[in-house]
C-alpha cells in the first residue's frame, strides 16, 4: 500500500511500470483467445462434456 | 528460474483471482530467500501484485463482480488509514516496541480472523463445501451475515449508498471500515487484502464475490503507485515481474472463474485455513528470528509457500469437481 507518499514525475519508471500494465493487458487478451479457443475442449477433458468455466 | 517463476506466478494468481489477496506475502519472502535486494524483492513482489490484480479485476469485471463506487470510497478511507497506521509505527519505534507489538499483533490478527472465516464457514448450510447453483447464483442471494445485517439496520447516517447485490449502506460505515483496515494495514505494513476481505464481507454485507473484485480493484491503484514509489529506486526488476505475471494471468483467471463456481462457504473455509497457517508460519518465523535460528525462519517461509501450493491445488480440485457434479446432475434431468 501506498499512503499518502506524493509520487514525483519520472518517465523511466513511468515507462516500466507502464511495460508492465502493457503486459497484463496482453496477457489478459492473450489468455482469453486460448480460452475461447480450447477451453470447450478443456473442459470435455476434465469434465466429461460441454460445460463453461464461466 | 524462468520456469520456477512461472509456476510461482500461476500458483500465486489463483490464489489472488479466488481470495483477492495473498500476492505480497507469498512473493516479497520467496524472492528474498532466493537472494535478491530487500528493495528489489518488495518492489518486483509490488509490481507483479499490480499487474496479476489488474488481470484479476478484469476477469471480477467481466462477470460483474466490482463495485467501483464501494471501491472508490475504500480507496479514499484506506489512504488515510494507512498514513495514521504509519505514524503510529513511528511513535511505537520512538518508545522500541515497534517490532514486538506488531510482530504480536500479526499474528494475532491472522489467526483471529483465520479462526472466525473458517467457523462461519462450517457453521453455514453450504459448509460442506459445494454449492452446485453457485454459478447461476444472483449476487442479491447471497446470505448477509448477522453482523453486517445489524451494522445496515442500527447505522443509518445519511449519505446511504447502494452497493451491488442490492446492498443499502450508511458511507460512514464503508469509510469506516475502510480508514479501520487502512489503520491496521499502514501499521502492519501489508497490502490488507486479508484484512479488508472479511472487513467488506463482515462489516459492510458485501457478497464474497463483489468483496474479492473490489478488493482486487483498489490493490490495482495502491500497487501501482506502489510500484511507482520503488521503481524510482530501481526496485523493480522486470526480468523477475514479466515471467511471474506470465504465470499469474493464466493462474488468476481459473481463480476468478473459480469464484463463480465454488460457493461462498467454500470460499470462506479455503481463506480461513489459509489465514491459520500464515498465522503459525509468521510465528514460527518470528521465534526463529528472535533466537537466531535461520532453520526456523526458512520452515516459517516453506511452510507459507506449501499451504500456498496445496490451497491452490484444492481450488482447482474443487472447480473441476463442482463443474463434474452440476454436469452429471444436468445430464439426467435432461434425458
Amino acid at each position: 500500500m501506498a499512503g499518502l507518499e506524493v509520487p514525483t514525475w519520472d518517465p523511466q519508471t513511468a515507462l516500466l511500470i507502464g511495460a508492465i500494465l502493457v503486459e497484463a493487458f496482453v496477457l489478459y487478451v492473450g489468455y482469453g483467445g486460448l480460452e475461447k479457443l480450447l477451453g470447450p475442449r478443456l473442459m470435455a477433458f476434465l469434465v466429461g462434456g460441454e460445460s463453461s468455466a464461466e | 528460474m524462468m520456469a520456477l517463476f512461472v509456476g510461482f506466478g500461476l500458483v500465486v494468481g489463483i490464489l489472488f483471482g479466488f481470495f483477492g489477496m495473498g500476492g505480497s506475502f507469498l512473493v516479497t519472502p520467496a524472492l528474498l530467500m532466493l537472494g535478491y535486494d530487500a528493495s528489489v524483492a518488495v518492489g518486483s513482489g509490488m509490481a507483479f501484485v499490480f499487474g496479476t490484480a489488474v488481470i484479476a479485476t478484469l476477469k471480477h469485471h467481466d462477470l460483474g463482480q466490482v463495485d467501483y463506487k464501494l471501491g472508490v470510497i475504500m480507496i479514499v478511507g484506506t489512504t488515510i488509514g494507512i498514513e495514521v497506521g504509519r505514524a503510529s509505527v513511528y511513535y511505537l519505534e520512538e518508545l522500541g516496541l515497534a517490532g514486538g507489538v506488531i510482530s504480536v499483533a500479526y499474528v494475532v490478527l491472522l489467526g483471529g480472523i483465520g479462526l472466525m472465516v473458517t467457523r462461519e464457514a462450517l457453521k453455514g448450510d453450504g459448509g460442506s463445501g459445494i454449492d452446485h447453483e453457485a454459478a447461476d447464483k444472483d449476487l442479491s442471494e447471497y446470505e448477509i451475515p448477522e453482523v453486517a445485517k445489524k451494522i445496515q439496520r442500527t447505522v443509518r447516517i445519511p449519505p446511504m449508498v447502494t452497493l451491488r447485490g442490492d446492498i443499502r449502506v450508511s458511507a460512514w460505515v464503508i469509510t469506516a471500515v475502510a480508514f479501520s483496515t487502512g489503520l491496521l494495514s499502514g501499521f502492519l505494513g501489508v497490502g490488507g487484502g486479508f484484512i479488508r476481505m472479511p472487513a467488506m464481507i463482515y462489516a459492510i454485507g458485501v457478497p464474497v464475490p463483489v468483496a474479492v473484485g473490489t478488493d482486487l480493484f483498489e490493490i490495482v491503484f495502491s500497487g501501482g503507485i506502489g510500484s511507482y514509489l520503488y521503481g524510482q529506486g530501481g526496485g523493480v526488476d522486470l526480468a523477475i515481474v514479466a515471467p511471474l505475471l506470465f504465470g499469474s494471468a493464466l493462474g488468476a483467471r481459473i481463480g476468478s472463474a473459480a469464484t463463480a463456481i465454488v460457493d461462498s462457504d467454500g470460499i470462506k473455509i479455503y481463506f480461513g485455513g489459509m489465514l491459520l497457517a500464515g498465522a503459525v508460519a509468521v510465528g514460527i518465523g518470528e521465534v526463529g528470528s528472535y533466537l537466531g535460528n535461520q532453520l526456523l525462519e526458512t520452515l516459517g517461509l516453506v511452510l507459507v509457500i506449501g499451504a500456498a501450493v496445496v490451497v491452490a491445488g484444492a481450488i482447482v480440485y474443487t472447480t473441476v469437481a463442482s463443474l463434474r457434479a452440476t454436469r452429471s446432475q444436468r445430464a439426467p434431468a435432461a434425458d
